[in-house]
């Protein structure tokens, strides 16, 4: 009993007296909202970057890849000899190699005519590269000349393919060369490419004349089924030159995550405007209880004469930033949700709600609040009762 | 005697700007014993009313109060003090947030034996005992400052304190209410038998007390 009460009388009178002053709980609420929102946007547009940025060869189906040590990421990439993809064959473990080239391309939207930029991926369709239902049902018909499958998840600048196709138009451009879409298959995009379409290597190389067949951006190998791929990627090493890197699927994957972490500023932005956004939080959430303080420190120093000690005055405070963290806390996520399920419908970003993230963002601003409350501690000390009585 | 004071001297400021509040101050208080300390302003009344309260510390003298010294005494000692005396302000001092049976339970929620329901019934049978049974719930900012005194005085008197100190208790008030809130404090420290230091300049209410102290230049003149 004793115990509870040392912190449900403080929490109890900090309540009543948050209650009393409407206008400036809202505000104060307002204020833990904002950062709130803030850092969930952050958090949430950080998180969507990364996997973003890894969904370009998630779908890829292959052991182990091969790509230029001087790509930084993939669609960046630095192109090297085919035949050092090739020389991999001569490991008794690889079954097959397959060269992928990618590059940046204009794709001429069908319904508006504007150009924009999206990712051509090429290899050859018997190869089912891309683990993709849709487009290995379409291995036949992408041998044909000028033929591609469009990425319906690109962003709509590039026009309702879809249902233009459906509607029987078919042909466009794609780097000033006519093609002919075939049809549309699912990937998503990146914060790299806004679109992508997959061609066979030979159409590939028909879309970009300058590209010559025997330099190659991404190497994928196949593995004999049940063989362990680590010691075969160290006996590649070896094998292969210096100037390739080899990575597991996991490898790629996570060397795409951290170019866009590291390489890039962009982690840092949004780490950046993370910490902003609970920095003006919390500046708020303290010029409010040091107004409170300020407010209250005739009160206080009556308490203080009736008997009340140091100690309770602290827990009010923390008290105050507990309540306002959480009071900010329920509506700032209401409308984050809101917020990224509009990310997700109206700029396809994906931007899951984890709850991972929820509690990321709860801890960081009960410690936003918490930290507030350490900082207006100090204004108690001038409620001296011997000084205003 | 519940308040003993030796030989008190007390002086603001240090060095050349040293300027003595009290001097030489004796002083006993009995058992249910009403005193009025009146004097001009300056005089140290205050002063000396925050020592015995245990707000101020002294340093030099003897000031016994409920059988504890308070010269040179640890924050314990007059938290300890302060918990056993009731204080009634110059301004009625409510906490502007809570209703009036709030503001009285402040006093007891220091108490932490006492459950929800007691310290409500003990809250509400001292607001009935100062005439405001119909004014439990209000703010003080809805009650009048007659009224709002009276919940001050409700609050200082629930925890059943053997000492009552109050500072110009009515200086704020109309003579009627004024004449009504000390009158209701005598009542109520008679029957429970609680010193009470009145400090006022308050003539009008001279009637209530046992005796009258003066305090002029910070001592105390003999009648």
């Amino acid at each position: 009993m004793s115990v509870v009460n040392v912190w449900l009388f403080p929490a109890r009178l900090a309540w009543r007296q948050l209650v009393h002053d409407r206008p400036k709980m809202i505000a104060a609420i307002s204020g833990v909202l904002f950062a709130c929102v803030l850092v969930f946007m952050q958090l949430g547009f950080k998180d969507a970057l990364y996997a973003s940025a890894a969904s370009m060869p998630l779908k890829f189906d292959g052991d182990l890849f091969l790509i230029h040590r001087q790509s930084e990421a993939m669609w960046r990439p630095a192109q090297f000899e085919r035949s050092e993809l090739i020389r991999a064959l001569g490991h008794p473990a690889v079954a097959e190699v397959i060269p992928l080239y990618l590059s940046l391309a204009t794709f001429k939207a069908m319904d508006s005519n504007v150009k924009r930029t999206l990712m051509v991926f090429g290899y050859d369709p018997d190869t089912d590269l891309l683990n993709i239902d849709a487009i290995k049902s379409m291995r036949y018909a992408l041998r044909v000349k000028d033929t591609v499958m469009f990425d319906e998840f690109s962003r709509p600048e590039f026009g309702p393919v879809g249902e233009l196709l459906k509607s029987g138009r078919n042909r466009t451009e794609v780097n000033d060369y006519k093609i002919t879409i075939l049809g549309v298959f699912q990937l998503g995009i990146s914060f790299a490419a806004d679109g992508n379409i997959v061609t066979s290597d030979q159409n590939f190389l028909r879309i970009f004349p300058n590209r010559d067949i025997g330099y190659i951006d991404v190497g994928a190998i196949r593995l004999h089924p049940g063989t362990a791929i680590e010691p075969v990627k160290a006996e590649l090493k070896t094998l292969l030159n210096d100037f390739v890197k080899i990575y597991t699927y996991e490898e790629m994957l996570e060397h795409e995550r951290l170019y866009w972490e590291n390489a890039a500023p962009i982690g840092f932005i949004f780490n950046f405007g993370t910490v902003m956004g609970l920095i003006v939080g919390m500046v708020i959430v303290y010029q409010i209880l040091f107004t409170e303080i300020t407010n209250y420190r005739f009160e206080f120093a009556t308490l203080k004469a009736m008997g009340y000690q140091h100690q309770y005055f602290v827990r009010m405070v923390f008290a105050s930033a507990l309540i306002l963290a959480l009071l900010g806390f329920v509506p700032g996520f209401v409308l984050s949700n809101g917020l990224y399920y509009l990310a997700e419908s109206q700029i396809f970003i994906p931007m899951p709600m984890t709850l991972e993230k929820i509690i990321t963002v709860f801890v960081f601003i009960l410690f936003m609040c918490a930290t507030a409350g350490l900082l207006a501690i100090h204004r108690l000390k001038s409620a001296n009762p011997a000084d205003m009585f | 005697m519940v308040i003993e004071v030796h030989n008190l001297n007390f002086s603001f400021g240090s060095g050349v700007l040293t300027q003595p509040v009290l001097k030489d101050i004796d002083l006993v208080i009995h058992k249910g014993e009403i005193v009025i300390m009146t004097g001009p302003s300056g005089s140290g009344k205050t002063t000396l009313l925050t020592i015995i309260g245990g707000l101020r510390q002294a340093s030099s003298g003897s000031v016994v109060v409920l059988g504890e010294q308070l010269v040179n005494s640890t924050e314990r000692t007059k938290v300890n003090i302060r918990r056993q005396t009731g204080y009634i302000f110059q301004q009625h001092n409510l906490l502007n947030s809570l209703t009036a049976l709030q503001n009285v339970c402040m006093t007891l929620e220091m108490q932490h034996d006492l459950t929800e329901t007691e310290r409500s019934y003990r809250a509400q049978e001292m607001l009935t005992a100062v005439g405001l049974k119909e004014r439990v719930d209000y703010l003080p900012e809805a009650l009048s400052g007659g009224q709002r005194q009276r919940v001050s005085i409700a609050r200082a008197l629930v925890g059943q304190p053997k000492i009552v100190l109050a500072d110009e208790p009515t200086a704020s008030l109309d003579r009627q209410s004024g004449h009504e809130a000390v009158e209701i404090l005598k009542q109520l420290a008679k029957v429970s038998d609680t010193a009470i230091l009145l400090v006022t300049h308050d003539y009008r209410i001279l009637d209530i007390a046992d005796r009258v102290i003066e305090l002029e230049d910070g001592m105390v003149k003999t009648a």
